[in-house]
């Protein structure tokens, strides 16, 4: 294991992020708290409570999810498609490091990245509406997945990308769409029965009703499904992955 | 003589179809500086990239001091720094970083000291905390030997290092490469500067169309394929080459004011005292004389047309 190699990559990817810290952490702040005012005070007021949380607690596990799935997929695409981009892939790519390394470095930066928003929104969020955490424990590791796979998922779409508009395309038109109909705003129960069908082949209603189970203790669907969904999107990433560094596939012609 | 890269059988196709490589062979000496020339896609940069594991290989085998550079690649490729032909680098990071950041990548513990030596061996410490994107191409480039150079490798590959490179900066590096072979490390570099060659190599190998051409001590070649030439600048013209001169390679030039005398660097009973004296026999007079020898670039260029 090139254990320097993999700290290499880990803190030249985290300290990119520390050069445009105050983007990275304001935007997010700012569109919660935009959320929260528009959503939790002004719309959530004449919302009843959903399965007896109030609807501005109620939206906030959907929003963390939202910004998770967006910093995990950007943060991860980004890190890999400028290398190659830029031509200074040529040095991870003559470097004494396998695809575990190289992987490692990379989605674990992004997915710390990701972890940290994740928490900072929580906190933002706290600001604006008293809640619980019933599962700490659960409600981390919720997080921690969803963050690693999402980080692949972005992994993937960057070593796809040949451009910059198809680094933006997944994100843009399936990720967001999804996040939006996956009950970030809403209990699937609300929807009428053919819809909560098809919500079910949506994998972020699955995310978003898991980790909203650690914190209120109920869902929509339960959280040990939840949990095989995450996994089973995991291994998906993993094998393409996998797949991408045996073929050498946009890496190496 | 012991060596540090065999290459066998190399064949590369590009997914296009184009045949870049056809059945290379090559074996790079222990220590020493090799020279590949080759005119714009002849496949150098090829085959330097996959030796260094960028691009992959159709066909073939390559040891690196050893180990084979896909089966047994970390231990190849912790051996192998390499200065790609393009320049690329994170143009936002700083000088220091990116140079601590290769280290890392490469396996090797961190070490400010060996970075401090590493910037001034290629005279960046003043730069240090700057900005690469502030820095001239220059400058830049020497910012890639550093990151080449940041984990000690035993083999340094150089592709065009000194391409756009002003001549001060040039003689710099050259400096710098013969002290990397003094202190051991097996250097390949390839050139469009056949000067560069000729001043710095070892042996010189030469690829076109995909397939090397020749291999040879660049003493060997000079001598082998090397050819001198005397001119003669005569007192008086002459209208045509006197038949007691008949048995030497002459050729008159310079409105017959010019004897041009042509023979192989090889022979090395060239003849020229006896030339002199049938031209005193005969009678002509002549003022002065000019020898000249090829330089690698008239090889090279005959060598690589010869085969057009
Ligand atoms: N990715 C690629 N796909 C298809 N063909 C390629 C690719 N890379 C290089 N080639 C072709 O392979 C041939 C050899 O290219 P290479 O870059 O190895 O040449 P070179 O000897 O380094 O040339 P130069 O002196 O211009 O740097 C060229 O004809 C080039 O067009
Ligand atoms: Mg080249």
């Amino acid at each position: 294991m090139n254990l320097h190699a993999i700290r290499a990559i880990y803190g030249f990817e985290l300290s990119r992020w520390f050069r445009t810290l105050g983007q990275s952490i304001i935007s997010p702040v700012i569109s919660t708290s935009l959320y929260f005012v528009v959503f939790g005070a002004a719309i959530g007021a004449r919302m009843g409570s959903i399965d007896g949380v109030s609807y501005g607690a109620f939206i906030i596990p959907g929003l963390v999810m939202l910004n998770l799935l967006n910093e995990s997929i950007s943060n991860a695409s980004f890190g890999i498609y400028m290398p190659k981009f830029s031509g200074t892939i040529y040095e991870v790519l003559s470097a004494p490091v396998s695809a575990a390394e190289v992987v490692l470095g990379y989605v674990g930066a992004a997915a710390t990245k990701s972890v940290l928003l994740g928490l900072l929104i929580l906190v933002t969020a706290r600001l604006f509406v008293p809640y619980e955490i019933a599962h700490p424990l659960m409600m981390f590791g919720f997080l921690v997945l969803t963050a690693v796979t999402f980080s692949l998922f972005g992994f993937i779409i960057g070593i796809w990308a040949d451009g910059f508009e198809k680094l933006q395309i997944i994100p843009l038109m399936i990720v967001t769409p999804l996040t939006f109909l996956g009950g970030s705003f809403y209990s699937i129960s609300m929807l009428p029965p053919v819809w909560q069908t098809i919500a079910l082949f949506n994998p972020v209603v699955y995310l978003i009703s898991g980790f909203r189970w650690s914190f209120y203790g109920v869902a929509d669907i339960g959280a040990g499904v939840s949990l095989a969904m995450i996994l089973v999107f995991l291994s998906v990433c993993l094998a393409v992955v996998w797949w991408i560094f045996r073929t050498g596939y946009r890496l190496k012609s | 003589m012991e060596s540090m890269i065999s290459v066998k059988g190399l064949t590369k196709a590009y997914a296009s179809g184009f045949q870049a490589l056809r059945n290379i062979d090559l074996d790079i000496h222990r220590g020493e500086i090799f020279a590949l020339l080759g005119p714009n896609g002849a496949g150098k940069t090829t085959l330097i990239n996959i030796i260094c594991g960028i691009v992959r290989p159709t066909a073939g085998i390559i040891l690196a001091d050893g180990h084979d550079v896909v089966r047994d690649f970390r231990a190849a490729r912790s051996r192998i720094g390499l200065v790609p032909q393009e320049l690329s680098t994170d143009m936002f990071e700083k000088v220091r970083a990116t140079v601590s950041f290769s280290r890392g990548l490469f396996g090797q513990p961190p070490d400010a000291a060996r970075i401090e030596q590493v910037l001034r061996a290629v005279s960046l410490w003043d730069q240090r905390d700057a900005k690469i994107m502030t820095l001239s191409s220059g400058m830049k480039r020497r910012v890639m030997i550093a990151k080449a150079l940041a984990h000690d490798p035993d083999i340094l590959f150089l592709d065009e290092p000194t391409a756009g490179v002003d001549v001060e900066l040039r003689r710099d590096m050259w400096a710098m490469v013969r002290g990397l072979r003094a202190s051991g490390v097996t250097i390949i570099l390839t050139t469009h500067y056949i000067e560069e060659a000729e001043e710095m190599a070892d042996r010189v190998g030469v690829i076109s169309k995909g397939e090397i051409i020749l291999v040879e001590e660049k003493a060997t070649l000079m001598r082998k394929l090397g050819k001198k030439q005397l001119r003669i600048q005569l007192l008086t013209p002459l209208s045509a080459i006197p038949t007691a001169l008949a048995r030497y390679p002459l050729e008159l030039g310079g409105n017959g004011c010019e004897l041009v005398y042509t023979f192989d660097t090889q022979g090395e009973g060239s003849g020229i005292a006896g030339l002199l004296r049938q031209l005193n026999d005969a009678g002509i007079g002549f003022r002065d004389l000019h020898s000249s020898e090829s330089s690698l670039e008239d090889i090279f260029v005959s060598l690589v047309s010869a085969r057009a």
